[in-house]
């Protein structure tokens, strides 16, 4: 129990931090978001009233007197209302309805993409490593050229040669602007159509990464006592390599999922903006060029808080698949 | 790439003579044990120093092509940002990789633009690597209350997702406060907890070693038992995370810059890519604009991931024998070969030669 208690005190500790960089950075850095903000939403015609000011104030920091700490609370406070603000590039949606409506894109995609890399990568790790020294292993150093390439290059080279060159698929966007969304097979066809090259771009850039990992671990375990026991128990290769060998090579990838994790969305952030895919990173980059700073920090906090989850539930799975990393806390 | 061990490392292994095949073919079976002893012993430094691969020669020749492209290049090439009437030509033999939609010459860009990328990558590497050796090694060797803040810091930092966080800081700077350095720092601050945590692992199994308690005991201050004693030991760990955050701070960077967040007034490759991504290039066909910028990080990341290799079979010498092992294994097989079919030609198969071969390659 007290293995799931750390993990839950470690990631309430990480969300915490989170939050506290970005009440931090605002107002750390030069200028003054504020009145830019105010200044933008007049433009837009909104008329900005002095609560929205000292909204966005509590938010960015800037032209109040109150002392850093209750500024702070303040904003501890309005994250806890679930208020994030208001946005200046889609008003007159509040910061939460926006990342509500883009939120389950980017979800579905990098999502299904990580878990469909992951899974090819751990297969196909296991089977090269099974054997080291087969031609198939003396290929594995090639992979590094797909995880070495950028994300948002391959992205341009799929555009280009399935989209502009073969036009197998859409240019770009999330799915077809004629029909409306919903869950009506047209719908999900439409979608499942234009995800698939941002879904293939994030498959192909990370799937090296998992081999590579899974092969090496595989090889350092093909050296092990259990191993060569079950050899000699004359078990089938098959049964060696499912149960035995790949099942504890398996282990370090599942705990580096954080890492991997992390990259992944940072990659699918920018792959998004290549796509126009109406998911958080198109949004995010969009309101960096708009100075939409109350939409920026709150898609940070919102894909820091997904990561986070995502994080918390592959750590607590993992207590239960490798029962030693509770004994040992 | 001067920190990497072995630029020009002695060919140990394909020095190796090649068994004679054609001669004596069933001398090699003794030969082969016998071999062992015959060699001159291979001095303990030598050992250190990573066996030549193909896969290795690969990546040195790749990261040994982006590099004189981006320092030697930019001496040769003509004005990057001169704009001329040629507007979006093909490859030519006056523009060897054709020109933009201003008639800006792609290859000069290219060049210049490696030389920044390069630097940036290197500025980052240096700063991410001693950002993670001192949170990753002092906090290791203290151990205690400093060990645990400093591990809980770097976890933080790594489940925070990195680029997100760097695009949130540069939205909030200002266009033209946005230099090269600035950009540098943030990606080194952004980046140095994955290496910090593995360099913690290793010096935590360094840390308890007899000769560190020694040194300990001989009054010697902790920064020198730091530097001499466990640092030496962490050298190639130190490299490879060296090299990784290389490759992640280019990658980090064209991605910055590839949506309009670089810094300002630079020329990087992932710049060059921005302007092609606006300039049309995609739909104009333009493949000479955006391929090479692309291709140039992806062959530099996998070259520094292909000397990584090598520097990993250093740390984990599991991978390099199984490496050798199947090395001996085919040439076995190989020999195998040949040796039945002489037998098969010459003489009547003599069951017994082929089998003493088999036990060798068993055992």
């Amino acid at each position: 129990m007290s293995y799931f208690l750390r993990k839950l005190g470690f990631y309430l500790m990480a969300l915490w931090a989170a939050l506290t960089l970005n009440f931090a950075i605002p107002r750390l850095l030069p200028g003054n978001p504020v009145d830019i903000l105010v200044a933008k939403l007049q433009q837009r015609g909104g008329s900005v009233s002095p609560d929205a000011r000292e909204a966005y104030a509590a938010l960015l920091g800037g032209d109040t007197d109150e002392p850093l700490w209750s500024q702070y609370v303040h904003y501890l406070g309005n994250l806890l209302h679930g208020d994030l603000g208001v946005s200046v590039s889609y008003y007159p949606a509040s910061v939460t309805e926006v990342i509500g409506t883009s939120m389950p894109w980017t979800i579905v995609l990098v999502g299904l993409s990580t878990v469909i890399a992951a899974g090819l990568g751990v297969l196909l790790g296991a089977i090269v490593g099974w054997k080291p020294g087969t031609w198939l292993d003396s290929l594995v150093p090639a992979t590094t050229l797909l995880s070495a390439v950028p994300y948002f290059w391959l992205a341009l080279l799929l555009v280009y040669v399935f989209a502009t060159v073969l036009h197998w698929f859409p240019v770009q966007g999330g799915y077809d602007l004629a029909l409306t969304p919903g869950w009506d097979p047209e719908f999900i066809a439409s979608a499942v159509r234009y995800g698939f090259l941002p879904a293939l771009t994030i498959v192909l850039a990370s799937v090296g990464g998992w081999l590579l990992g899974m092969r090496n671990m595989m090889v350092s375990t093909l050296s092990e006592d259990y191993v060569l026991t079950a050899q000699a128990k004359g078990l089938a290769p098959r049964t060696v390599l499912r149960s035995y060998a790949a099942r504890n090579a398996a282990l370090p990838s599942i705990a580096g999922f954080a890492i991997s994790l992390g990259f992944v969305v940072s990659g699918s952030v920018i792959t998004e903006q290549v796509f126009s895919y109406p998911g958080i990173g198109s949004r995010l980059l969009g309101a960096v060029s708009n100075n939409d700073y109350a939409l920026m920090q709150g898609l940070f906090l919102y894909i820091t808080l997904a990561v986070l989850g995502a994080n918390l539930v592959v750590d607590l799975l993992y207590g239960f698949i490798d029962p030693r990393t509770r004994a040992r806390s | 790439m001067t920190s990497i061990p072995g630029g020009g490392a002695p060919l140990t292994e394909s020095a190796d003579p090649a068994p004679d095949l054609g001669t004596a073919a069933i001398r090699t079976a003794e030969d082969d044990s016998a071999r062992g002893s015959a060699r001159p012993p291979v001095p303990g430094w030598r050992s250190l120093l990573p066996t030549m691969t193909p896969w290795l020669g690969v990546g040195l020749g790749l990261v040994g092509a982006v590099v004189l492209l981006g320092t030697v290049g930019p001496l040769l090439v003509g004005d990057p940002i001169a704009i001329r009437d040629q507007g979006l030509t093909p490859p030519s033999a006056e523009f060897l990789l054709g020109t933009t939609q201003t008639g800006q010459d792609v290859f000069a860009q290219l060049a210049h633009a490696t030389r920044s990328s390069l630097e940036i990558g290197l500025i980052v590497g240096v700063l991410a690597t001693a950002l993670s050796a001192f949170f990753g090694i002092y906090g290791a060797y203290r151990g205690g209350f400093a060990d645990e803040l400093f591990s809980l810091l770097s976890n933080v930092f790594l489940v925070i997702p990195g680029l997100p966080l760097v695009i949130v800081i540069a939205g909030f700077v200002p266009r033209e406060a946005r230099g090269l350095w600035s950009i540098a720092v943030v990606l080194a601050l952004t980046s140095w907890a994955a290496s910090a945590r593995v360099l913690r692992a290793q010096t935590l199994s360094v840390r308890n070693r007899d000769y560190v308690f020694a040194a300990k005991v001989a009054g010697e201050p902790s920064w020198r038992v730091i530097v001499v004693e466990i640092l030496p030991n962490l050298l190639p760990v130190v490299a490879s995370q060296f090299v990784f955050s290389i490759v992640a701070a280019v990658l980090a960077e064209a991605g910055l810059s590839f949506i309009g967040l670089g810094a300002s007034n630079s020329l990087t490759l992932g710049t060059m890519l921005f302007s092609a991504q606006n300039g049309y290039a995609l739909s104009m066909g333009a493949w000479w604009w955006f391929i090479p910028p692309g291709l140039v990080i992806a062959l530099l990341g996998m070259g520094l991931s292909l000397v990584n290799f090598t520097i990993d079979e250093i740390i984990n010498p599991k991978l390099k024998n199984a490496r050798l092992h199947r090395k001996r294994a085919l040439r076995a097989a190989a020999l195998e070969r040949q040796l039945t079919r002489r037998h098969r030609v010459a003489a009547p198969a003599s069951a017994s030669t082929v089998d003493a071969v088999r036990e060798e390659t068993v055992r």
